[in-house]
This record gives structure tokens, C-alpha cells and sequence, in this order.
């Protein structure tokens, strides 16, 4: 799995990193999105693919293998 | 379970088809919706889409090819328009009926309109795609836009508007805008933002009539007979659930579909996003959310429940708001507090947090300008029930 982020779609809300908070973190200053780990490992692949599908700007997008 | 029709092909609609796929559900997907294109966002309708910013395909909420591989029966541009839960079916708005074996009803709301002012040139909703793209050509330096309605929607429009150098005067029929979303303590820093951006805010201002000449809005009368000129006027006084589609299915409509905490209508029927008003076990109310984060996070539930164990869908409710230069963040369920608490407040480095308690309780926070892992905190505490002199003592308050 391989994980991309699109931070000019980030809206901030955070959802990725209460549930991924290994995959995602957020810049302190405004709350856009930084990705920890763009190929994480099996273990996160549930919690990832949950964050792709409720961050409520669509900015995270999964090639998955 | 074999068939499951979807009812809605936004936010809340798709969320619960790729649940279901990720889930495994190897059945037929019928995904219905009453707007021809396929699920695009929403909240940048009033922003980046309005601006310019964006161009409309960027609000896809998911590529072409992902939408593809979910398999789906797509039925765009086709309303429902009937429910029967005896025979399982759902009947289309061209006589088509589709058998399901689980119906998830996500139809979401509408802008509420002003009467008698359908097909008048110059006069505004925001909720759809072609709503914002036909208010986008209206929007030009120097003419006046009137925002009946000083909630979210007409607040994120005047920010825009202004950006654009629109003149914008907006009214609330309160004595202050969003006092009924977020308390008047909020709601008056907000305001103080507009003021600073030159926006005219009128208090306990009520539209009594539309002014127009030859098919085209020429301003507003306010309820206490002032006259205000417009070149265009958008109506953002809230929205009405997408329910008449369901009379006669003997669902309970309340504002909303009427659901239980495992958003069950009835057997095998269930609600998710805006239109559905479910029983919150977190904080112990029904509550119907137009939140963008609550259409994915309960169509996910709703999807669990269906191939699952059913679990109750408590969730911390969330939104935002991007006005001007600043983010508002909120968690909990504001309304029908009992108090709200200021505990930061600085328009220069505009920032501002207030807490809200209700009865023991911290039921909710607002913050604006506040980093993310301030936001964390103030949300654990509401996601654990946390009483309210925690939130006193919180040493994440400034």
C-alpha cells in the first residue's frame, strides 16, 4: 500500500490521525496533514483505509498492491 | 443479504457503499442519486470552488477509476420516490423498482427557500454544483450581494464574497449571528471578524419581501420596513431533510428520518448523513448533524451494522468553518447547552476557545486558531464523558 496525501485539499479536521496517528500527524501551525509513513506496514492498512474514506476533504488517496 | 440500495450518492452514500465492499460484501450495490453527476464534495462549494480556486472536477470525491472498481449499479440523475419496506423495494423516478434486501436512506437536506421566489433572476441558494457555479458569475467587484441568513453557509459566503471585493451586507434574524449553532459568546467574535472585513451585519433582520423588476431581484424589505437595494441575494436560512419521498412507507418522519442508535429506521432500513436524526448514546439526545465528517463516519457505521454485529454509532460530532484567515474548529454537541465558557479570547492574534457544558458535563468545544493537539485533548475529554470541572482545570485550555 502506498499512501498519498494532497495537503492544498487538507481541510485540517484531523480525523486521519485519531485514527492512524502512526501513518498521519498534523502541522502544529494549521493543522494540514503530514504523512509519517507513505508505505506503511499491514498492521495500519485497516485504520488507513478507514482514513481515506472519512477525511472529509477526500485528500487521501491509496494505491494498493 | 444479497442487494443493497443506497438512497444518496453523496458523502454519506458512498461512505457506506466502500464499507460495504471493504467489508467484503460481494452483492449488488445500487447507489441512487437525484444530481447527474457522481459524488462530489460539498464544503468547498462556498469557497475554493466560488473563488476560482478550483475548477468543479476537483470536487470529485473519488477518481473515475476507484469509483469503477467499487462495482456499483449507478442510478445518477434518477430521484427516489418511494419507499415500501413490506414489498423491499425502492421505487425511481422512472417507474423503475429496485429490490433490496438492506436500503440505507442517505438523501441528505435542501436549501430552504424564501416563497414565491422560484425563477427570479438574482436571487440564491448554496447547496449544489450549479447553485455555486451560478452564483460564482454574479460575484464581481463592487456589487452588492445581500446574505439573508448569518449562519455557516452566508457566513463562508460573505468571507468569499469579500475576498472577490463583493459588498456584502449580511442579516440575522437573532440578535446575534449563529447564536443558535454555537452561543452568542462565539458568535460575536465571529462577527467582530466580518465587521473588520466590512461587512455590513444586521441583527433581528427578517426578509418580509423580495424586491424585483422584470423577473430580476432588486433588493430586500426588512421587517422593519427598511429597503435595502441588491444586486444579487443569496438565502442561506437553513435547510429541510429530503423526506417527502418517503410518505407512505410508514417510516417515522420527525425532522429527519427517525432512527435508533444503530441508525435502524426499521427493519433492514437505515439512515446516514444529513437527513438521518438518530440517538446518540454519547450524549444521551437524538440529533440530526449536517456535519461533512458525519455522512462518512455514520455511513461507515451503517455499513458495519448491516454485514456485522450491530453497535451503537456514538460519535463525538465534528465540524469546521474557514472564514477569512482564520479555521473555527468544533467538537460535541453545542446546542442546548447550558453554559458556555470563554477561556481565550484575543481578536489581534484571532484566536478564541470556548467550552460548553451541559449539565455536568463538558458537551462540546470551539476553538479557533488553536493547534491541532489543543483540539485532541478538548475532544477526549468529551469523547470520555469528562466532567465539566476537568475542563476547568484543563491545561489545554490556553
Amino acid at each position: 500500500m502506498k499512501v498519498n496525501v494532497a495537503a492544498d485539499k487538507c481541510v485540517a479536521a484531523g480525523q486521519c490521525v485519531l485514527l492512524a496517528p502512526d501513518v498521519f500527524d498534523q502541522r502544529d501551525e494549521d493543522g494540514v496533514v503530514v504523512l509519517l509513513d507513505e508505505t506503511p506496514g499491514p498492521e495500519s492498512h485497516d485504520a488507513v483505509r478507514e482514513s481515506a474514506m472519512v477525511c472529509p476533504a477526500a485528500a487521501i488517496h491509496l494505491a494498493e498492491s | 443479504m444479497n442487494r443493497v440500495v443506497i438512497v444518496g450518492a453523496s458523502a454519506g452514500g458512498l461512505a457506506a457503499a466502500e464499507s460495504l465492499r471493504r467489508m467484503g460484501f460481494a452483492g449488488v450495490i445500487t447507489l441512487v442519486g437525484d444530481e447527474p453527476r457522481p459524488p462530489y464534495d460539498r464544503p468547498p462549494l462556498s469557497k475554493q470552488l466560488l473563488t476560482g480556486q478550483w475548477a468543479p472536477a476537483k470536487l470529485a470525491l473519488r477518481p473515475a477509476a476507484d469509483l469503477d472498481a467499487l462495482g456499483l449499479e449507478l442510478r445518477l440523475g434518477l430521484p427516489a420516490t418511494g419507499l415500501d419496506p413490506g414489498r423491499k423495494q425502492v421505487t425511481l423516478a422512472d417507474e423503475t423498482r429496485v429490490p433490496y434486501d438492506a436500503v440505507i436512506i442517505a438523501t441528505g437536506v435542501r436549501a430552504r427557500r424564501l416563497p414565491g421566489t422560484d425563477g427570479l433572476a438574482g436571487v440564491h441558494t448554496l447547496r449544489t454544483l450549479p447553485d455555486a457555479l451560478a452564483l460564482k458569475e454574479r460575484l464581481r467587484p463592487g456589487r452588492h450581494l445581500v446574505i439573508a441568513g448569518a449562519g455557516f453557509v452566508g457566513a463562508e459566503v460573505a468571507a468569499t464574497a469579500r475576498a472577490l471585493g463583493v459588498r456584502v451586507t449580511l442579516l440575522e434574524a437573532g440578535p446575534v449571528p449563529l447564536g443558535q449553532a454555537v452561543g452568542e459568546e462565539a458568535g460575536r467574535f465571529l462577527t467582530r471578524l466580518h465587521h473588520d472585513h466590512g461587512v455590513a451585519v444586521h441583527t433581528e433582520a427578517v426578509v418580509t419581501e423580495i424586491l424585483s423588476a422584470e423577473g430580476t431581484v432588486t433588493g430586500v424589505r426588512l421587517s422593519d420596513a427598511t429597503v435595502l437595494p441588491a444586486d444579487d441575494v443569496l438565502v442561506a436560512i437553513g435547510s429541510v431533510p429530503n423526506t417527502e419521498w418517503l410518505a407512505g412507507s410508514g417510516l417515522t418522519v420527525d425532522d429527519g428520518l427517525a432512527c435508533d442508535q444503530f441508525c435502524s429506521a426499521a427493519e433492514n432500513v437505515y439512515g446516514a448523513g444529513d437527513v438521518a436524526r438518530w440517538h446518540n448514546p454519547l450524549f444521551g439526545t437524538a440529533m440530526r448533524i449536517e456535519h461533512r465528517t458525519n455522512a462518512a463516519e455514520q455511513g461507515m457505521a451503517v455499513a458495519r451494522n448491516i454485514l456485522g454485529e450491530p453497535r451503537p454509532f456514538a460519535p463525538v460530532p465534528y465540524f469546521w468553518s474557514d472564514q477569512y484567515d482564520v479555521k473555527i474548529q468544533a467538537y460535541g454537541h453545542l446546542r442546548d447547552h447550558d453554559e458556555a465558557l470563554v477561556m481565550d479570547s484575543d481578536l489581534s492574534r484571532r484566536q478564541f476557545l470556548v467550552a460548553y457544558r451541559r449539565g455536568e458535563r463538558v458537551a462540546g468545544v470551539l476553538a479557533v486558531g488553536k493547534s491541532p493537539k489543543i483540539l485532541r485533548a478538548w475532544r477526549s475529554l468529551i469523547a470520555a464523558g469528562g466532567p465539566w470541572t476537568a475542563a476547568l482545570t484543563s491545561p489545554t485550555a490556553a
